[in-house]
């Protein structure tokens, strides 16, 4: 009896200790690092040297070359979300809410958080691999010592392409999206065409579509910075390029989970539907 | 053991790097430096050498500005490392090439735009003409073939990523060349191209300090005109080779045998 007494005293300790141990230094500190190296690298947006063709380059890698997935994704998304609102409405005969109920879920909600939490396992990984390969490899060194700010070449520009990027695909996935929707009521569930652009039309405001813009710029923002972050500071070989892979993907996809709530709750106290 | 006195007859300017009892340690966990005093003539091949983990890494990315000491002060040229930003430091960087020991290109470049890479960031005041004909120049002088410019670093021989190194760390006209363990890993006939290598860009750049951390016993008495020997975070012995192979010192004379032992 005193024995398992004496264990389930060890295992709260042990318990109450790495909880204590996670939010210490994974909440804490690790945002506290995150943060100084964000407004270290994001400095380097107003000063010069400007890297307007890193920019461009890696807007091309984070944006056009995710194009595909990206509506792949957001047609696969409208058809089923189109689906499901048919079912639920169905029940209620109100076939006609069809639209700006899959409208106003993909343009506020689906379309950033889908996009963002895809960009980030493509580009953010891509990233994260990228410059904890480069750390290993002694590339930043190289870079350093010749006189180069990393952070002002390799990341500051990473960042400001996934800015630009995210929304851009979220605005193609919204549109992709919203085509699919229009695709399953009118030739699959064989309903009016025009009560589902009609009612879209009337219900779905432009600020809506705003709305989920600014998320899409403020998730690319996150991911991108998470993920430089850890590819930044990799240590070790190729077990450490792939732990900061993995930590920056999944660090990044919780963020955007949680970040989305609090966005979705400020932004809609300045629309006057605060919760 | 401190730097030999020899050494300290000189002027002030006669010096390319003045470190001074340097210190350091991560984390206030042990000290890897211990008080590190050491004087790096200009124009001359210094080598450092010593067991492994004794400080050596440590000291070079201290010249380098990567580090900052705990205490004690690092001078480069004149200029003293711990008092300035780090846009003063980019600027005392551009006097420094450094060869690394995996050479370090950026594997999303050809060999030509690695070279190019210094001389686009540093020389804006040159044409794209001039500065590729820089790069081809520096590629010529490390003995590079042409016909290997286009090429990106994976596709070319582990002997001529070192050459594209040093022809990009040369690329500036640096007045330091940093060379952090060029031959380790490399077999005797490249370890044998990688030290001509280096007295022959010596020779070339006039005026030049090179500065080697290396574990080749061979190369140090070949090629160096001083080599300081690390032990646990201090200089153990500073001196000519000649002065090394006439030590009595226990630990020295340990790893002199053991070199030319191993050779």
């Amino acid at each position: 009896m005193k024995r398992i007494i004496e264990s389930i005293q060890n295992f709260s300790h042990e318990l109450v200790t790495s909880i204590g141990d996670f939010f210490y230094n994974t909440l804490i500190i690790e945002t506290g690092k995150i943060g100084v190296f964000f407004i270290d690298s994001v400095s380097w947006w107003f000063k010069k040297p400007y890297r307007w063709k890193e920019v461009i380059t890696h807007m091309e890698f984070v944006g056009n070359k995710s194009m595909i997935i990206i509506m792949l994704t957001g047609a696969f998304t409208g058809l089923v979300f189109t689906f499901q609102a048919w079912v639920g409405l169905s029940i209620v005969n109100a076939e006609n809410l069809i639209g700006p109920t899959v409208g106003l879920g993909i343009t506020r909600e689906l379309g950033p958080v889908l996009t963002g939490l895809i960009i980030a396992a493509r580009a953010g990984g891509a990233m994260a691999a990228r410059l904890g390969t480069m750390r290993v490899t002694e590339q930043i060194d190289a870079l350093e010592v010749m006189g180069v700010d990393a952070k002002n070449y390799l990341v500051a520009p990473r960042i400001l392409a996934s800015v630009i990027s995210t929304p851009l695909l979220t605005a193609v996935f919204d549109f992709v999206a919203l085509g699919g929707g229009y695709f399953l009521n009118t030739y699959v569930l064989h309903l009016d065409p025009a009560v589902f652009l009609d009612k879209t039309r009337f219900f779905v405001d432009p600020s809506d579509i705003n709305e989920g813009l600014i998320k899409s710029a403020v998730f690319g923002l996150f991911f991108a910075t998470i993920c430089t972050y850890r590819g930044y500071n990799t240590k070790g070989g190729a077990k450490g390029v792939g732990d900061a892979t993995n930590q920056g993907v999944v660090a990044s996809m919780v963020s955007i989970i949680i970040i989305d709530y609090f966005l979705t709750k400020i932004i809609g106290m300045f629309k006057g539907y605060g919760i | 053991m401190k730097s030999d006195p020899n050494l300290h007859d000189g002027s002030a300017k006669e010096y390319a790097v003045v470190v001074d009892q340097l210190r350091k340690s991560f984390d206030s966990k042990e000290e890897v430096l211990k008080g590190i005093d050491l004087k790096i003539l200009k124009g001359k091949i210094t080598f450092l050498i010593g067991f492994s983990g004794t400080g050596k890494s440590v000291l070079l990315k201290h010249l380098l500005g990567v580090h900052k000491p705990t205490s004690g002060e690092v001078e480069v040229l004149g200029h003293k490392l711990s008092k300035m930003s780090q846009k003063e430091l980019i600027e005392v960087r551009k006097k420094f090439g450094v060869l690394f020991q995996a050479a370090a290109l950026f594997d999303d470049h050809t060999v030509l735009e690695n070279v190019l890479f210094p001389l686009n960031e540093h020389r804006q005041d040159l044409s794209q003409q001039q500065r590729i004909e820089i790069a081809t120049a520096r590629l010529t002088q490390v003995g590079l073939d042409k016909k290997h410019f286009q090429k990106l670093p994976s596709e070319i021989s582990g002997g001529m990523q070192k050459r594209v190194g040093l022809a990009r760390a040369i690329a500036l006209n640096p007045e330091i060349i940093i060379y952090d363990e060029p031959t380790t890993g490399l077999d005797p006939i490249i370890t044998e191209m990688v030290d001509n290598l280096i007295i022959e860009t010596h020779q070339h750049q006039e005026g030049v300090t090179s500065i080697v951390v290396s574990h080749d016993l061979t190369a140090a008495f070949r090629l160096a005109d001083y080599i300081a020997m690390l032990d646990a975070g201090t200089v153990l012995l500073y001196g000519t080779p000649d002065e090394f192979l006439a030590s009595e010192h226990e630990l020295v004379r340990k790893f002199v045998d053991k070199g030319i032992h191993r050779k």
